[in-house]
Order: C-alpha cells, then sequence, then structure tokens
C-alpha cells in the first residue's frame, strides 16, 4: 500500500431502520496507520456505522472502498477475510475456551478435520507477543481480568492480519494504567501501519491518543479533520449541534443529617476496611482502580455480597440487610453490569423501572406500570416508543437512565451509584450529571458514586474517597484534590 | 481447589458410592460379574448420554432422547423383519436417530420455519411425537424380527472382548470418539465455543446453524446407537421402552460436570455420572432395597453433585 493513499473509504452512507433514518449521508475516510476518532452522541450512528463497516448491516446507499478495490462486506466474517476487525465494547470471548482458542477462534489452523494444536499454539503466542505482556495462552478466558480479554481480543484481530481496527468504547471497563497501556499498544500498531478506528465518549482520550476526528450527528457526518487543529469545546458543540454551558451542573450544598455510616467494614475478600459517613444533600465519590473494591463495597452496603465484620447503618436500619429490605427502607443500587443484571433486557421499560415495586397485593396492571412509568420517562427524557418497549431495544445512555428512573421511581433516599455513565455518550452524560445535582444537592438526598472515570468524580463530587486494594482512604473535599493526586492514591502510593 | 481435584470430583464420587455398597453388600455386588453386569446395565444409557453432553455443552437440551431410541429400535426391527442384515438394521438404527437430529436441527436453528425455536420446546414436542411415530410404526404392536442374528451377542455377558460384553465395547468407542471429537476437532472446538458464547462465536464467524445442527445430527446419533444396544437387548422393536432416558442423560452429565448452561461437559464425566446411577441401581438392588429407595437416592445424588460443583467454582 502506498503511504498517501486511503485505506478505507466511504461515500454517503445511509441505512433506514422502519421510520428512523439511522445513518444519512456518512463520509469517513481513513488513511494507512492512521488513527482516527469517530465520536458523536448516543443515538448519532455510531453503532449503526461500525456495524455497516464490520459487515453485520448492508447499507441502503453508498459506497465503501478498502485499499482501493470496493468494499461491501456482507458479513462479519466476510469483513474480517478483507482485513477488517472490530473489537466490541461487550469484550466477545468465549468463556471456556482457552486463550490461545480465543485467539484463532473461527480461523483455527486444522490438519483434516483436527485442530493443528502446535500451529494454534505457536500462532496465537506470537499474536499475544504483539498486545504484550505475559498471557498464558492455556488458561480459560473467563478467568481473565477485562485489560487482558481486550488484549486478547486485539491479539485475535492481528492474528486475522487486519489492516484496520476498528474499537467501540474500548477503555470502557479499564483502570487508568491498562488506558495508558492500550493507547502505546495502538501507537504501536498504528505506527506499522494498521489503521485505527477509535470510538469513545471520553474526549480526553481521543485528543491524547488520535491525530484525525470524525463527528456523527442524526446519522450524518458532520465535522472532520485534524485534531490538533481543534478543542474539546468545539467538539462537543459540533456532537450535540449546540453550545454545553457546563458538562457538571452544580447547586448550593445544604448537608442534612447522617444517613449512611459505616466502621471497618469487610466483605469475604473486598473490602477489607471501609470507614464512611454520608449526609444527605452530598454526593461522596469512590475513586480506585478496577479490582480495588469499590463495587464490592457497594454491593456489600446493598446486601448483595456477604458483610463479614465491621459496622453499618443506613437511615433507620442497623446491620447488614436483604436488598428488598434496602429498597423498602429508602437504598436503592445502580450496578456497573447493565447488560448482566442492571437490567432486564427483554422486559419493558416500565418493568425494568418500577422491578423494586411493582404493585400492591401482589396484583400488577400493566397499564397501571405504564401510567406509572410514563412520568418518569419524560422526566429523564428517555428517547423510546413508549413505556412497553424492551429495554435492551434502547441505545447505551437510554437504558441508563431508565436504571437510574428506577431509582427515583423507588424515591429512596440513599443511591448507591455505580458507574452510572459508563457508556453514555456527552449529552446523555450531562443529562445525569444534572440529575444526581438535583438530586443531592436541591433535593436533600444522599449520593455514594464509584467511578473509574475521574474528570466525572471531579466534577460530581462534593468530596472523593480513594479505594486501593480494599482498603478505603478518607473522603477529601474535591477543591483539595487533582486528577493526579486521585491516580497517585488509586496506586497506593502516598500524595505529595 | 486444583482444577484437577474439580475435575476428578465426580469420580471420587463413583468410587466412594462403590465402595460404600461394597462394604454394605460384600461380595455379590464386587464381584466381576457383578461390574461387568453393571458397565452393561450403563450401555444404552451411556451411550445416549455421550451424546446428550455433546448438545449440553452446545448450550442445548434434548429432551427426547428416550423417544428417539424407543423409534430406533422399531426402525432397526422393522429393517430385520423385512430380510435386512443386522448390519443394514444397525445403520438403519443410527439413521433414525440421526434424522431425528436433523429435524430437531433445522427446527432450532431457524433453517426449516425461518424463526430460531428454543431446543427445550422443539425436542419436549418430539418427546411426544417420535413416541407416537414409535408406536405407529408398528401399529401400537411390538416388532418382532424373528432372528437378529449378531446383534443379539451384543449385550450378552460373557460374550466379547477382554471379559467385556460387546456392548460396552460399543459404548467406550463412541465415548471414546465423541471425546476426542469434542477436543479436538474444529467441530468440537465450535460446539464448545457456542455453548459457551454464541454472540462470541457468530462474531468470529463461526457457522453456528451448520455447527449447531451437526451437534443435534451427532446427538442424536448417539441416541440411535443406543437404540441398537437396546433393539439386542430386546430382541425386538419396541415403543415403550427407555421412558425418561433423555432425564438420565441430562443427570449423567450433570453429575459429571457439565453446566446447562452450555460450554461446560465433558464425556469421561458424563460416563462417571452414567456408572454412579447405576451403581446405586445396583447396590440398592443387591441390598434388597425397595425401587423407590433408588429413585430417592439417585435424585439426592443428582441435587448433591451439583450444590458440590458449584461450592467448587466459587472456591476456585
Amino acid at each position: 500500500m502506498s503511504g498517501s493513499a486511503p485505506r478505507l473509504v466511504a461515500r454517503g452512507l445511509a441505512r433506514r431502520f422502519g421510520a428512523t433514518r439511522a445513518l444519512d449521508g456518512v463520509e469517513l475516510e481513513l488513511g494507512p496507520g492512521e488513527l482516527h476518532a469517530l465520536v458523536g452522541e448516543n443515538g448519532a450512528g455510531k453503532s449503526t456505522l461500525m456495524n455497516v463497516l464490520a459487515g453485520a448491516l448492508a447499507p441502503d446507499a453508498g459506497t465503501m472502498e478498502l485499499d482501493g478495490a470496493a468494499y461491501a462486506p456482507r458479513s462479519p466474517l466476510e469483513a474480517r477475510r478483507r482485513g477488517l476487525a472490530m473489537i466490541h465494547q461487550e469484550l466477545a470471548l468465549a468463556p471456556h475456551l482457552s486463550v490461545a482458542e480465543n485467539v484463532l477462534l473461527g480461523c483455527e489452523p486444522r490438519r483434516g478435520p483436527f485442530v493443528a494444536r502446535a500451529a494454534l499454539a505457536a500462532r496465537a503466542r506470537a499474536a499475544l507477543a504483539e498486545v504484550g505482556g505475559e498471557l498464558d495462552p492455556d488458561r480459560p478466558a473467563g478467568t481473565l481480568a477485562p485489560a487482558d480479554r481486550q488484549r486478547v481480543e486485539i491479539a485475535r484481530a492481528l492474528a486475522q492480519e487486519a489492516r484496520v481496527l476498528v474499537l467501540d468504547e474500548p477503555t470502557s471497563s479499564l483502570g487508568p494504567a491498562d488506558v495508558a497501556a492500550l493507547h502505546e499498544r495502538l501507537r504501536a500498531l498504528a505506527a506499522r501501519g494498521t489503521s485505527i478506528v477509535y470510538v469513545s465518549h471520553a474526549l480526553e482520550e481521543v485528543f491524547a491518543l488520535c491525530t484525525r476526528y470524525t463527528v456523527l450527528r442524526d446519522g450524518r457526518s458532520v465535522a472532520s479533520g485534524a485534531l490538533d487543529e481543534t478543542d474539546p469545546d468545539a467538539l462537543v458543540a459540533a456532537m450535540v449541534g449546540r453550545g454545553v454551558e457546563s458538562l457538571y451542573p452544580r447547586g448550593p450544598a445544604a448537608p442534612g443529617e447522617v444517613v449512611l455510616r459505616i466502621e471497618a467494614l469487610a466483605g469475604t475478600r473486598l473490602p477489607r476496611a471501609a470507614t464512611l459517613e454520608l449526609r444527605r444533600g452530598k454526593v461522596l465519590g469512590l475513586a480506585g482502580l478496577v479490582g480495588a473494591g469499590r463495587t464490592e463495597l457497594l454491593r456489600a452496603l446493598f446486601g448483595l455480597d456477604v458483610v463479614r465484620a465491621g459496622k453499618l447503618r443506613i437511615g433507620a436500619l442497623e446491620g447488614p440487610r436483604t436488598p428488598a429490605e434496602r429498597w423498602r427502607g429508602g437504598t436503592g443500587f445502580l450496578s456497573e453490569d447493565r447488560k448482566g443484571e442492571g437490567l432486564m433486557r427483554a422486559r419493558s421499560l416500565a418493568e425494568n423501572l418500577l422491578l423494586p415495586r411493582l404493585g400492591r397485593r401482589g396484583l400488577v396492571s400493566p397499564r397501571a406500570l405504564a401510567a406509572r412509568a410514563q412520568p418518569w420517562i419524560d422526566a429523564l427524557r428517555v428517547r423510546c416508543t413508549g413505556p412497553h418497549q424492551p429495554v435492551g431495544a434502547l441505545s447505551g445512555g437510554n437504558q441508563q437512565k431508565v436504571a437510574l428512573a428506577r431509582l427515583l421511581a423507588a424515591e429512596v433516599d440513599v443511591l448507591l451509584l455505580d458507574e452510572p455513565t459508563r457508556g453514555v455518550d456527552v449529552g446523555a452524560r450531562a443529562e445525569l450529571y444534572a440529575w444526581i445535582d438535583e438530586l443531592a444537592h436541591r433535593r436533600g438526598r444522599a449520593v455514594l458514586l464509584a467511578s473509574s472515570y475521574l474528570p466525572e468524580l471531579l466534577g460530581v463530587c462534593d468530596r472523593i474517597a480513594v479505594m486501593c486494594r480494599g482498603e478505603l482512604g478518607p473522603a477529601r473535599p474535591v477543591a483539595e484534590l487533582s486528577e493526579h493526586e486521585l491516580a497517585r492514591a488509586m496506586t497506593g502510593r502516598r500524595g505529595a | 481447589m486444583s482444577p484437577l481435584l474439580r475435575r476428578l470430583g465426580p469420580l471420587l464420587g463413583l468410587v466412594a458410592t462403590y465402595l460404600l455398597f461394597a462394604l454394605l453388600a460384600g461380595a455379590s455386588f464386587t464381584s466381576w460379574a457383578n461390574l461387568e453386569l453393571m458397565l452393561l446395565q450403563t450401555a444404552v444409557v451411556g451411550t445416549a448420554a455421550v451424546g446428550a453432553t455433546w448438545i449440553i455443552v452446545a448450550g442445548g437440551i434434548d429432551l427426547s432422547v428416550g423417544s428417539t431410541i424407543a423409534l430406533g429400535t422399531m426402525v432397526g426391527a422393522l429393517v430385520l423383519r423385512a430380510g435386512g442384515t443386522p448390519l443394514d438394521a444397525a445403520l438403519a438404527a443410527v439413521a433414525a436417530g440421526a434424522a431425528a437430529g436433523a429435524l430437531i436441527g433445522v427446527l432450532v436453528t431457524g433453517t426449516l420455519l425461518r424463526l430460531p425455536l428454543s431446543p427445550f420446546v422443539v425436542t419436549l414436542g418430539l418427546w411426544g411425537a417420535l413416541r407416537g411415530l414409535a408406536k405407529g410404526l408398528g401399529d401400537n404392536q411390538p416388532v418382532y424380527p424373528g432372528s437378529t442374528g449378531w446383534l443379539a451377542a451384543l449385550m450378552v455377558s460373557g460374550e466379547g472382548f477382554l471379559g467385556l460384553a460387546w456392548g460396552v465395547w460399543v459404548l467406550l468407542g463412541v465415548a471414546g470418539l465423541a471425546a476426542l471429537a469434542l477436543r479436538h476437532t474444529v467441530f468440537g472446538r465450535h460446539a464448545v465455543a457456542i455453548g459457551s458464547s454464541e454472540e462470541t462465536a457468530r462474531l468470529c464467524g463461526v457457522r453456528v446453524a451448520r455447527t449447531k445442527l451437526g451437534v443435534y445430527v451427532l446427538g442424536a446419533g448417539c441416541a440411535g446407537v443406543a437404540a441398537v444396544l437396546q433393539l439386542s437387548y430386546l430382541s425386538m422393536g419396541d415403543p415403550t421402552p427407555a421412558q425418561g432416558y433423555e432425564l438420565k442423560c441430562i443427570a449423567a452429565a450433570v453429575i459429571g460436570g457439565a453446566s446447562l448452561a452450555g460450554g461446560e461437559g465433558s464425556i469421561a464425566g458424563t460416563l462417571v455420572g452414567a456408572l454412579l446411577m447405576t451403581v446405586v441401581d445396583n447396590g440398592c438392588t443387591k441390598l434388597g432395597l425397595d425401587n423407590w429407595v433408588q429413585e430417592v437416592v439417585t435424585g439426592a445424588i443428582i441435587v448433591a453433585a451439583v450444590a458440590l460443583d458449584r461450592v467448587r467454582q466459587r472456591e476456585g
């Protein structure tokens, strides 16, 4: 391939679903070895565009060229064979197969009907070496940490000789160190000529990693160019189609009584020791690396995990309680695992929203459910066809609004939020932040917020406590903290 | 707990159960003749359970195993009565099983009706339909083929090779091939991948529908082989036997470490599970315990095996 000819070109891509135009004239140009950011709000058409590129969807109109030849893949398999591989947000590994088998899944070296084990191991090892780190090729993929699983996925794409990698929200489940390592690896791949389309909501990452960008809005490519000729504000403005006053609104705080107090709380493995106090009208942030025990702490508070030792009081309830008692006692939990446990994908918005209290005296009326759900759908501006629509059909940001609305509808006083904006676009994120602000600072609720995204913690919280290897540090006012300091505390080094 | 110990768990359970009955029932239980008998008693269910394991590992289920076996005996007996050789009859019975599997496969993958159906529902339907078909083939009567030729020798203890009846060798052969294929062929690994995460398999270009179809053909084909053994044992085609074998097969797989959620399970584990159930049946009979005791004990073992496995997983 010559250095100047584009690797991938898309012209006038269009695709509609029923009455919705998901793509309505998308132009994309990607050079060899280019790190290209694809940004846009949820529902802007990023997923549809990725699916078209990856061969999972056929466009209604428009053309694509890959290395100068017409490119119209009819399946993900064909796209991979042509050299375009997609790394999905929901990491796609078969948990029971070994790392090596996952790397070559679908293109195993064979000898007759048999898997050529030696060749498989050798090719997998070569691909794994390119993504760095020591990964045992024989280990079951299900036992790997998210960052390692992602490396296996990238190794899979490399083993299949991908020239274009499309990464969908690749850092949504990674800690800061893993994000840095991933960026390092992507730069190395790009330097060797692999073209990369990087889809992310984290504009800081986009600016740190990529060289060029394309903004999608309402199914159209509305802006593109070199990143060093633009700035985050201009990008956000292009994404939402208007200026955003402030991503992190902050009302006047009026702290009330203590509603949550724990002392030396310990779970089976994590957390090891957590002490904190949370007042009404306050947002307390939990920072920490993946695996530090933030999720486990929230789960233990809510009664989903065992409390082994320590004191605990939430609202009027002393000691550990079941989730059912927590909901009745005015405490709600938003899970980080939206797909696995947060929402019932096949069930309706109304059912998901009102599951903590579906009906009175054991009876549930679908009509009453819909009527009770509608005000919350309106209040949070959930983009949907109505309360009966299955939640799985909504975009990530709208699903997350439903998950938050569940806590609002239950009128809880204490909100335990675990990664509430994971995989949520800028526009919807601003709305979620506004709601958290409204709830805590105007309506006097207490919010405990765990997040891996430091700008979010610093923007939303009143105080932040850092969790490191299961131990929770003291909560400090955000005014005294910086991202740098938090990152140091998260890795267990003393702040300067 | 180490992975090795985890995999050996069902085997330790089998050994412990065997030793318990050996202590209680003595020589009549531990004799070579009884040991061979137990292996022979496991042959029909075990062979079918090998196929069921493939299906379960691939994330599916087959509730029509017993009915497939009954249908197979009828087809085999009819071929014999029409003058076919024993080999013709055996091949026809296996083919009947494989055809049932193909039907399940095209319905489950949506190849036939253009909409995929749940294997639970499809095979629940076939559980009734195939049994009915078996009855219809013989006009509600068993089919007596006269002589079953060399087929008759399959399930006779004492006639065989190295002290084991031919039927036991059939079981071991089918199990060995199935285990090899599950572990070492691309088809087998793709089946595991589908059971482990169907979305991922599809994404990676695994031909999901084709692989599933193959798994059901192979799985129900094993039930067809079990039908040959059943035909040999009964010396006739009979639409009534093997009732509830589908659940025994599932139980054997689950005792052997298979997960009904797919992705996990081994042929060796299933054989151990099937043997464990035979040991309980046989041991209880030797002790003069009523049938209901065996049934309660077997049920308790199934639940206990799964509970133990969950405990081991949580520790591991």
